[in-house]
């Protein structure tokens, strides 16, 4: 294996129709129209020397390295800003143009350190590159002139340095930030000599910059250096892999030193990313290695006794005879399994497998209940499949942005900056958010609505929107009546049609201006290719599943799905999070949503699985914890998932796991919920093994191995292990065997091999016979399920009230150094950007209650009572307050209720009503919490306990 | 007696609104509360960016491209020293070293009894008299150190 260099064609690659042809050093060339002089001498393998391009910004033309000769022209232009035109014959080997680079690269090298032999990106830097290609021999200038080489280094971002002194100013960095990422935190300050970069006059820490590694990525330089790579030095081998936190599925390169990862480099290639990233995927990855990691099996018998170590033939065989005991003696459905969005495919299936042929039953759930089960209901119900429409480059082609319960910029980071690019170049953009998130109005890009709904109330919103769209006329009629059911439309049209529907009826429940519901309905409807991103802010209602049916009514009515720039797309928060759903996670359904009592399906799985399947669904996890507590459900099997810290109503999860008499956790940290487990069984990162993720999009991207299982097991090993000695035996010896498995069994699956993944790089399912190479967008021709269909959504308001107890709301989201439950990241430097769990409370409703900024209050709802800092912002409105529950000790899912979305018992994160007062002291749940953390956690006879 | 007001948010928001429609607002803008204040504290870089929805670096870019702008109050005196090529090629950075060094304070700084702020500038138009300089606003040219302390002394009155 060697390292993978990407080709850098210098300017973007242009996707026009038009080609001309010239002629580079005696060779003729086809290309685009558009495309640079130094990318077509490129595609010949004529490297032009360059300093200050490269191909994901666009030419700027200020080094004038790259200067050539085109017969018929005086002069020598920059061959990265001249376009490719007709007839041209470019020289680019010249004696005048090598006399001219040499002179160039002399000013260059007499103001720059000369330690290359000691320099962090020896090996890896084009200013060496090329001094080497130019031929430099000599400095007539001499050193000594003033310069800038006792600049000094700022190393308080805790991923990469700056080092002035070794700076060229091309200003890659400070357009990359701009281009690429859409953060303009770099500038060039100063003019001629003292031109330099900067971070807005700041370190970089303390300025805006959001960490994210463009400007890294972008430097042909050691000025922008990783840590990593300054303490390891430079990478021998990469391996492409995918980013295992959010449902973006970045590609990356991991550059590596034999088995240490020496960086993460996203990959150019990587169709999701196209060669970007965010703090978490390129930085955050050092979790992977943490002294916390669990890497020997433990056993106990008691909660509250210590863990002790024991092989994995005794952990295995213990987990599966208590198993098998407890089913002996409550029963075949007492026990069952929890797979999860953080594990592979592969691992996913593999559970659910065991929990229907080994356990017998198909008590198996998958914490996508508690985010994106509504999206899997509502837009099977109307369109036919439970995925997004349309993949992420389509955004490129969007005249009109819904964004609703979503926060891109800090779950989906990657993405949001491709969609903020294309909101730059015009793209209009509604906001359907209580709170004022960043795309709301952030550098160079501004919603053209905010619609500040209280929480709750999405359904009544979609409705008045809808409302708009029928009785106004903005009625894609023709699309209807060819697309669609007609007489689901009709009475659809009728009961929206309805006065109760009016943005003007629900202003005073939504709390949003009925002008500004109609304006921006007519922008939806009327400014072209209008397309809907959404995220958990629409699914963890209690209406979560009619707001997703809701959003799919309006795109249908407008014509909005099929083409580019369109559709109904969820922003999924996990990075598998599709894949667990499309892999038969659900007590109901076989891997592509097939139910389990369809019989056709069943006996396909029952031929090649060799048992008896169930017909019945299984229990859903708020049932097994119910029945937990009720008595009769006794065990559990979860892999990778940590209910008792994500999963709401955290008193009622621990209770649960308290009734049942074993629990087995498979993890890679000893997580919340181990703290009530009897067995725990190493786990292991994305690092550690073979399989394949699911986007957003439906992109299946591999995920590789780059370093052996730190526990010995891979995850997928482990519930082989786990199957055998349960009596069931699982023949696999790779990854890839489970996927042939899925392909066989699985329709819009049948295609997919990792020979396949391997060719293509990533294919979007339905991969299949129709769609060898897989389907970019669905619904194209006509909706998966024949004809789309309408659905009626009432607005039914939650239960979930305030009152003169508890007369706020309290809405949750995440923000973006931390991911999800932060096992991860708050294992990384990613802390550093965000220490604790704060309480954003509006002005207002702070100096009612007397707090001020950084106040300890206490946050209570019916559930529960928790303490946190306070931290006022004008973000919020009036009578609405926020969280993130990236902490565990913040335990801010003990606020929250255990109601949930009528359809799919998808929790209802997203609104409680809860009362703020300032207070001194932890809450009880909290000392409790540090209480059992001691006490639930402990390790007894831990080789490494003496360190 | 203070020459300019004391920073204002309020005062500086009315400014910045009064110049946003301009095309290319931020020169304006800037100058405009250049003359309310007499420098350009990070408020209102802060303030600028926020109004115009622009980045903190990128008026942070342009304040320091103008040496006009200057971050902190100036002394009592401003003394602008040329700092462009035919000055340079007259003994103009030696000049200026010298002085920056015997005040202790680095280009665009103030001595610390608040006497005189050393700024400089590229070109005054004045290279036929290279190397040159500009004090509270007064064109000076064939500039030494003699002339220079003499311009230091006026400044702290001594
Ligand atoms: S890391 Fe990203 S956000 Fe920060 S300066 Fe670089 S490009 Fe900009
Ligand atoms: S930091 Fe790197 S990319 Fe930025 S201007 Fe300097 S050399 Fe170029
Ligand atoms: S956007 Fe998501 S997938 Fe991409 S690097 Fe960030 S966390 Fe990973
Ligand atoms: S690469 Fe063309 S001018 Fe720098
Ligand atoms: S160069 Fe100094 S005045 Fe012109």
């Amino acid at each position: 294996m060697a390292l993978i260099k990407d080709v850098d064609y210098g300017t973007p690659i242009r996707r026009t129709e038009k080609a001309v042809t010239l002629t580079i050093d005696g060779q003729p060339v086809t290309v685009p129209d558009g495309t640079s002089v130094m990318a077509a001498a490129m595609m010949l393998g004529t490297e032009i020397p360059k300093l200050c391009a490269t191909d994901s910004l666009e030419p700027f033309g200020s080094c004038r390295l790259c200067l050539i000769e085109i017969e018929g022209r005086r002069g020598t232009p920059a061959s990265c800003t001249t376009p490719a035109e007709e007839g041209m014959v470019v020289h680019t080997q010249t004696d005048r143009l090598a006399r001219l680079r040499r002179g160039v690269m002399e000013l260059y090298i007499s103001d720059h350190p000369l330690d290359c032999l000691t320099c962090s990106a020896n090996g890896d830097c084009e200013l060496q590159d090329m001094a080497g290609k130019v031929g430099l021999r000599d400095v007539r200038y001499g050193y000594d002139g003033e310069n800038h080489l006792k600049a000094p280094k700022d190393e308080s971002n805790p991923y990469f340095t700056f080092e002035d002194s070794k700076c060229i100013v091309c200003s890659r960095c400070v357009r990359a930030c701009e281009e690429v990422q859409g953060t303009f935190a770099l500038t060039i300050q100063g003019r001629g000599f003292d031109s330099r970069v900067s971070p807005g006059g700041m370190d970089f820490f303390s300025s805006e910059c959001v960490s994210c590694g463009a400007c890294v990525q972008a430097c042909p330089t050691a000025t922008l250096n990783e840590k990593s790579v300054i303490e390891f030095g430079t990478p021998e081998h990469s391996v492409i892999t995918t980013c295992a936190y959010c449902g973006v599925g970045c590609s990356f390169k991991a550059e590596m030193k034999g088995s240490k990862v020496v960086r993460m480099v996203p990959y150019k290639d990587g169709k999701a990313n196209e060669g970007h990233s965010c703090v978490k995927g390129r930085f955050a990855w050092g979790y992977a290695t943490h002294r916390d990691r669990i890497t020997k099996p433990m056993i106990r018998e008691r909660i509250t006794d210590p863990w002790r170590e024991v092989s994995w033939q005794e952990a295995i065989g213990h987990a599966a005879s208590e198993f098998r005991r407890i089913q002996s003696k409550y029963g075949r459905d007492s026990i069952g399994g929890i797979t999860s969005s953080r594990c592979t495919n592969e691992e996913t299936f593999l559970v659910q497998k065991l929990v229907r042929a080994a356990f017998g039953n198909n008590n198996v759930d998958t914490c996508a209940r508690v985010c994106h089960s509504p999206t899997g209901y509502g837009l099977k119900t109307t369109l036919g499949t439970s995925a997004g429409t349309h993949d992420f480059a389509s955004v490129d082609h969007a005249d009109v942005i819904i964004v609703i319960g979503a926060n891109p910029t800090d779950g989906h980071p990657v993405f949001a900056s491709r969609m903020k690019r294309r909101l730059r170049e015009g793209a209009r953009l509604i906001v359907i958010d209580p709170r004022r998130i960043d795309l709301v109005r952030s550098p160079h890009i501004e919603a053209d609505y905010h619609l500040p709904l209280k929480p709750g109330t999405n359904v009544a919103m979609m409705n008045a929107i809808a409302h708009v769209i029928v009785t106004e006329g903005l009625v894609d009629e023709e699309y209807v009546r060819e697309r669609c059911e007609l007489d689901a439309f009709e009475s659809w049209a009728r009961f929206i049609a309805d006065d109760r529907h009016a943005p003007e009826s629900v202003e005073d429940l939504t709390g949003v201006r009925a002008s500004d519901v109609r304006a921006a309905a007519r922008l939806y409807a009327t400014g072209g290719n209008a397309a809907i991103y959404y995220g958990l802010g629409v699914t963890e209602h209690s209406q979560g599943s009619t707001m997703v049916m809701g959003m799919a009514n309006i795109a249908m009515a407008t014509g909005n799905i099929g083409k580019p720039g369109c559709g109904v797309n969820p922003l999924r928060g996990q990075n598998n999070v599709q894949g667990s759903c499309d892999m038969g996670s659900f007590p109901h359904e076989f891997s592509g949503y097939r139910h389990v009592s369809d019989d056709a399906t069943r006996q396909m799985f029952e031929t090649f699985w060799g048992v008896h399947l169930l017909n019945e669904p299984g229990l859903r996890i708020p049932n097994m914890l119910d029945e937990a507590v009720s008595g009769s459900f006794k065990a559990l099997y979860i892999q990778g998932e940590d209910i008792a810290q994500s999963d709401p109503d955290t008193q009622h999860v621990t209770a649960g796991l308290k009734g049942m008499e074993f629990v087995v956790i498979q993890d890679i940290f000893l997580n919340e919920t181990a703290k009530y487990a009897h067995v725990f069984l190493p786990g292991s990162s994305f690092l550690e093994k073979d399989g394949t993720f699911t986007n957003a999009e439906r992109r299946i991207n591999r995920v590789r191995k780059v370093m052996p299982p730190l526990g010995g097991l891979a995850d997928w090993e482990v519930t082989v292990a786990l199957s055998n000695a349960l009596g069931y035996p699982m023949h696999y010896t790779h990854p890839s065997e489970i996927m042939d498995e899925i392909a066989s069994l699985t329709p819009t699956f049948a295609g997919v091999s990792y020979a396949k993944l391997d060719q293509l790089g990533s294919v979007q399912w339905p991969c299949n016979e129709a769609a060898p190479a897989g389907t970019p967008m669905m619904h194209v021709d006509r909706f998966v399920r024949g004809k789309g269909r309408f659905m009626m959504t009432d607005f039914v308001p939650t239960e979930e009230r305030t009152g003169p107890r508890f007369p706020l709301i309290l809405t949750t989201g995440r923000i973006l150094s931390q991911y999800n439950v932060g096992a991860q990241t708050r294992r990384t430097e990613n802390s550093r950007w965000h220490e604790e769990d704060v309480l954003e409370i509006h002005p207002f409703d702070a100096e009612s209650r007397g707090i001020v900024d950084g106040d300890l209050v206490s946050l209570e709802s019916r559930s529960g009572d928790i303490a946190l800092r306070a931290q006022i912002s004008e973000r919020m409105q009036p009578g609405i307050v926020y969280t993130t529950f990236h902490h565990a000790k913040t335990g801010a899912n003990v606020i929250t209720t255990d109601y949930s979305d009528w359809a799919t018992n998808c929790p209802e994160y997203k609104v409680t009503a809860v009362q703020v007062r300032r207070t001194n002291r932890q809450s009880d749940w909290q000392a409790r919490f540090y209480e059992e953390d001691l006490a639930l956690k402990r390790i007894d006879a831990r080789a490494d306990a003496a360190e | 007696m203070p020459r300019f007001g004391e920073w204002d948010q309020r005062r500086a928001r009315a400014i910045i609104a009064a110049h946003a429609s301009l095309e290319g607002p931020v020169l304006p803008i800037l100058h405009a509360l250049l003359d309310e204040f007499g420098h350009i504290p990070d408020e209102a870089i802060a303030l600028v960016a926020s109004e115009l929805n622009l980045s903190r670096a990128e008026i942070h870019g342009t304040v320091s491209f103008y040496h006009d702008f200057r971050r902190r109050p100036a002394g009592r005196h401003v003394l602008k020293l040329c700092r462009a090529e035919a000055c340079q090629s007259m003994n103009g950075p030696r000049i200026a070293r010298s002085l920056l060094h015997e005040l202790a304070i680095d280009w665009g700084e103030t001595t610390p009894d608040g006497a005189l702020t050393v700024e400089g500038v590229y070109c005054l138009g004045l290279c036929a008299c290279a190397p040159s300089a500009l004090y509270d606003g007064e064109p000076i040219g064939r500039i030494d150190r003699d002339r220079l302390d003499g311009i230091v002394r006026e400044a702290r009155g001594t």
